[in-house]
C-alpha cells in the first residue's frame, strides 16, 4: 500500500504543478468588470436611419470575398423573409413592420463583436479570439470543428461549413479586421449611403449615441443595445421602435458569457483538490472498520473460549468437590462401619466376657 | 468453457448476427457519405441548431450511462463494499466501451476529428467548459482503459503486468472518481453559458450537479439494466460467485438509486424554487418537465425502492428499464428538446434517419465488443489462475 500511496501523491503533485507552472488563468473567466480593451472599436448603427438598400450586405460580400449570392444584391425581395447570418453570408439587413404601422424598419445583423464573447470563452482551442482593434477574430488553422461556439453565441451569429467534407470552417463577421489593420473602415461602415453606420472606438461610440438621444427624445427610445447588453457589444445600437419588435432579444441579461461558466470552472480545482482527500478518507474508514470488526470478532471469539473455560473449570471443579465429599463420605461410612464392626466385636467379647465387669468397675 | 463456445458459435447466421450484420454495412455506407460529403450530406444540422443528437444522445447519454464504472468501483473498492466485487468488471467493461464509442461518435460529429487532440496537446482554451470535459474524458478514458486491461491481460497470459497494474486498483479508482465528477459535471456546465437559448426549467446554476448526481444513478441502473442482459445471453459464462453476487448486486444497486432519485427530484425542485420558476409548471412544456421528473424519475424511485424491500429482482429490472430511459430524456431535452425552444417550429431541429442510423450503428459496434470480450475474457467469471480476492 505504501508504494501506491507515494506513486499517488506524486501524481497529485505534478498534476498541481502542471496546471500552477502553466499559468494558464481561469481568471478570464471570473467575475470581474471588463469594459473592452482601451481605445478598442466598435459600429454604431441608427437604426432610424437604415433604408434597407442592402449596400452593406453587397460591399461585405466584396471585401471579404464571400460566394456571390443566388439573387443580385439590388433584390429587395430578399428582404421579405427574415433571415439570419450563414456560411456564405456575414451580414444580413431584415424588414420589420413599424410600430405605428407607418415605414417599415430595416436592421442590420451580424456579429456584435463582444467585449467578452460568448465564443471565444466556449472555444476548447482558442480559436476564437478578442482582438485589441475589439474585432473577435477567428483562426481557421485550429479549429476543430465542435461548434460550442454556435451553442454559445447568444445572437445566432456564427455559421458553419457543413457542406465541407475536409475543411469546414466556422464563418462570422470579422469587423473587417484585416481592413482595420490597413486602417481601412469597415466594408460595410464604408458603403452605406445613409451614414445608418459610424464606425469608432466604443467609448466615442456611446458618447454620439447619448448625445443623439438626448437631442432627439422622440425620435429613439432612451436605451442604447449594446451597452451593457451580455457584458457589452462592441456594435451598438439606437432605435425608435421597441427592441422586441425588431428581432432583438431583451432578455439576455447584463452579465457576460464567461461569468456564466466562471462557477463551475473554478470548482474544478477545489473538486481535484478536495475529493482525493474525501476519498482516500472514506476508503480509510472503510478499512478502519473492516480491522475493528476483525478485532472485535477476535476479541468475541476469545471471551467466548475463555468464558467456556471458566465454566469448564468450574464444573470440574465442582465435580472435584462432590467426588471429594463423596470420597469423604466413602470414608467416613467406612470408619463408621469400621468403628460399629469394632464396637460389635467389642459388645461380643463382653458377651463372652462376665458383663457385670465393666460397670463394677465404675 | 471455450471449448462449449466455440462448439455453439458456430453457426453465423443467428438472429443476432444477420441483424447486427445489416447495421453495420448501413452505417459503414454512411461513414463513407459523412468523410467524403460533410456533415450536410447526412445531418440535419443546421446554424441555428449545431449540436443534435449526436452530441445529445451519443455523447451526452453514453457518457452518463457510462457512470456505472466509477460508481461500482468506487462502491468496491473506496466504499469497501465488496459484496458488489464480481459486478466490477463488466461495469468497468461497459463504462470502457462506452467512452469508445463516445470518441468515435465524437469523431463523426466534429468538423475536423483529426484535430480532436487539439485542445490537449496543442491550443488549449482553458476558459472553456468543453476543453474541462474533453481533458478529462481523454485521462478518463486512458483510466477505464488500465482499470479494464487486467481482464486482457489474464486472457493473454501477462501475469506479472496484470498483477501490476491489479496493485494500483485504488489509486486508479480515486482518480476515476475525480475524472468523473468533473467531466460529468461539466456537461451539464456546458450548458450554462447559454440562458437564452435553454428553457428556464431545465436551465439552472446548478446544472453540473444535476448532471453529477443523475450520472450516479443512471450508472447504477445501467449496471442493472445491462445485468438482466447478460443473464440472459451470456449467462453461461458467469462463475458461481457472479450468479451468488448479483441479485444482492441489483438489488442493493436498486436501493441506492432509488435513494439518490429522490434526492435529486428533490434539488431539482429547489432549482426551480431558486429561480421562481414555478409558473412554468403550467405552460406545456412545464408539462413535459413533470412527465419528466415524475414519470421517469419519481416513479423509477418508488419501483425501486419497492423492488429492494421486496426482494424483486424482476421489478428492480424494469426500474432500471425506466430510469435509463429517463437519463435519455433528460440529456435530450437539455441538448435538443428544450434547447432553443423559443425559435419557431420550422427553424427547429428534428434528426435526419441518417444521424439515427449512425447512433444505432455506434451502439451496436459496442455490443458487438462487449459480447466479444465477455466471451473469450474474464469479465463474469474469475480466471482459474486468479482466484484470489481483487
Amino acid at each position: 500500500m505504501g508504494i501506491t500511496r507515494r506513486k499517488f501523491l506524486g501524481w497529485m503533485g505534478a498534476a498541481i504543478g502542471a496546471t500552477t507552472i502553466s499559468g494558464q488563468k481561469t481568471q478570464a473567466a471570473t467575475t470581474k468588470q471588463f469594459e473592452g480593451h482601451p481605445g478598442s472599436g466598435g459600429v454604431l448603427h441608427d437604426i432610424t436611419r437604415c433604408i434597407g438598400c442592402r449596400k452593406c450586405e453587397e460591399a461585405c460580400n466584396k471585401v471579404n470575398q464571400l460566394p456571390a449570392p443566388e439573387k443580385p444584391f439590388d433584390d429587395l425581395t430578399m428582404l421579405d423573409n427574415v433571415r439570419r447570418t450563414d456560411d456564405k453570408t456575414y451580414t444580413v439587413v431584415n424588414r420589420f413592420p413599424n410600430d405605428s404601422g407607418t415605414s417599415p424598419v430595416y436592421v442590420k445583423k451580424q456579429c456584435n463583436h463582444c467585449l467578452e464573447p460568448a465564443c471565444a470563452s466556449a472555444c476548447f482551442v482558442k480559436a476564437l479570439k478578442k482582438h485589441k482593434t475589439g474585432a473577435v477574430v477567428y483562426d481557421a488553422s485550429l479549429c476543430v470543428g465542435c461548434r460550442y461556439c454556435m451553442v454559445a453565441c447568444p445572437f445566432n451569429i456564427p455559421a458553419y461549413e457543413y457542406n465541407s467534407a475536409f475543411s469546414p470552417r466556422i464563418m462570422k463577421c470579422t469587423m473587417c479586421q484585416p481592413r482595420l489593420e490597413k486602417g481601412l473602415l469597415p466594408g460595410c461602415v464604408e458603403s452605406c449611403p445613409k451614414e445608418a453606420l459610424t464606425f469608432g472606438t466604443r467609448k466615442q461610440l456611446l458618447k454620439i449615441a447619448k448625445q443623439r438621444i438626448q437631442k432627439y427624445p422622440k425620435r429613439y427610445i432612451d436605451h442604447v443595445y449594446g451597452e451593457y447588453e451580455m457584458g457589452g457589444t462592441g456594435w451598438l445600437y439606437l432605435t425608435g421602435t421597441s427592441f422586441a419588435q425588431i428581432g432583438m432579444r431583451e432578455d439576455l441579461g447584463n452579465i457576460s458569457a464567461p461569468q456564466l461558466t466562471a462557477g463551475p470552472l473554478s470548482d474544478v480545482p477545489i473538486v481535484v483538490g478536495l475529493w482525493p482527500v474525501l476519498l482516500t478518507g472514506i476508503y480509510a474508514i472503510s478499512r478502519r472498520k473492516e480491522k475493528i470488526a476483525k478485532e472485535e470478532q477476535n476479541e468475541a471469539v476469545a471471551a467466548t473460549l475463555s468464558a467456556a473455560n471458566e465454566e469448564m473449570e468450574k464444573k470440574l471443579a465442582e465435580l472435584k468437590d462432590k467426588m471429594e465429599q463423596q470420597k469423604e463420605a466413602a470414608i467416613n461410612l467406612e470408619i463408621k462401619k469400621a468403628l460399629k464392626e469394632a464396637a460389635d466385636q467389642a459388645k461380643e467379647d463382653d458377651g463372652n466376657a462376665p458383663a457385670d465387669g465393666p460397670k463394677e468397675e465404675k | 468453457m471455450s471449448e462449449e463456445t466455440t462448439l455453439t458459435d458456430k453457426k453465423i447466421f443467428t438472429p443476432f448476427n444477420i441483424i447486427c450484420g445489416i447495421i453495420i454495412v448501413v452505417g459503414l455506407i454512411l461513414t463513407i457519405l459523412r468523410f467524403t460529403k460533410g456533415l450536410g450530406a447526412v445531418t440535419n444540422l443546421d446554424h441555428n441548431n449545431p449540436w443534435g443528437i449526436w452530441i445529445g444522445f451519443d455523447l451526452l447519454c453514453g457518457v452518463a450511462l457510462a457512470a456505472g464504472g466509477f460508481v461500482t468501483s468506487a462502491a468496491c473498492y473506496i466504499f469497501g463494499l465488496k459484496r458488489f466485487h464480481s459486478a466490477v468488471r463488466p461495469a468497468i467493461l461497459t463504462a470502457f466501451l462506452g467512452y469508445a464509442m463516445v470518441v468515435l461518435a465524437l469523431n463523426y460529429d466534429v468538423g475536423r476529428p483529426w484535430r480532436l487532440p487539439y485542445p490537449i496537446f496543442y491550443s488549449q482554451g482553458t476558459t472553456s467548459l468543453l476543453f474541462e470535459v474533453g481533458l478529462c474524458v481523454f485521462l478518463y478514458i486512458s483510466v477505464l482503459f488500465v482499470e479494464y486491461s487486467p481482464a486482457a491481460l489474464e486472457w493473454l497470459g501477462f501475469k506479472k503486468i496484470r498483477n501490476l497494474i491489479v496493485r494500483m486498483t485504488l489509486v486508479l479508482t480515486i482518480f476515476g472518481v475525480i475524472l468523473s465528477t468533473l467531466h460529468q459535471s461539466s456537461l451539464g456546465a456546458l450548458f450554462m453559458i447559454a440562458p437564452s437559448k435553454l428553457h428556464p426549467l431545465w436551465y439552472s446554476e446548478y446544472l453540473p450537479i444535476y448532471f453529477f448526481i443523475s450520472s450516479i444513478f443512471a450508472g447504477l441502473s445501467m449496471v442493472i439494466f445491462e445485468g438482466s442482459l447478460a443473464h440472459r445471453f451470456l449467462h453461461h459464462k458467469m462463475d458461481e460467485t457472479h450468479l451468488a453476487e448479483s441479485t444482492g448486486v441489483a438489488l442493493g444497486f436498486a436501493k441506492a438509486a432509488s435513494f439518490l432519485m429522490m434526492g435529486y427530484a428533490g434539488i431539482k425542485l429547489i432549482g426551480i424554487a431558486i429561480d421562481n420558476h414555478w409558473h412554468y409548471l403550467a405552460t406545456s412544456w412545464g408539462q413535459w418537465y413533470l412527465l419528466e421528473i415524475i414519470g421517469f424519475v419519481m416513479l423509477p424511485a418508488y419501483l425501486y425502492a419497492l423492488a429492494a424491500r421486496e426482494k424483486n429482482l424482476i421489478l428492480a429490472r424494469w426500474a432500471s428499464v425506466v430510469a435509463v430511459l429517463g437519463i435519455v430524456l433528460n440529456r435530450l431535452n437539455i441538448s435538443v428538446i428544450a434547447f432553443n425552444w423559443n425559435l419557431p417550429s420550422a427553424q427547429r431541429y428534428f434528426p435526419s434517419w441518417m444521424e439515427i442510423a449512425t447512433s444505432i450503428f455506434i451502439i451496436t459496434i459496442g455490443v458487438v465488443a462487449y459480447r466479444f470480450i465477455a466471451t473469450y475474457m474474464p469479465i463474469l467469471y474469475k480466471h482459474p489462475d486468479y482466484q484470489e480476492h481483487q
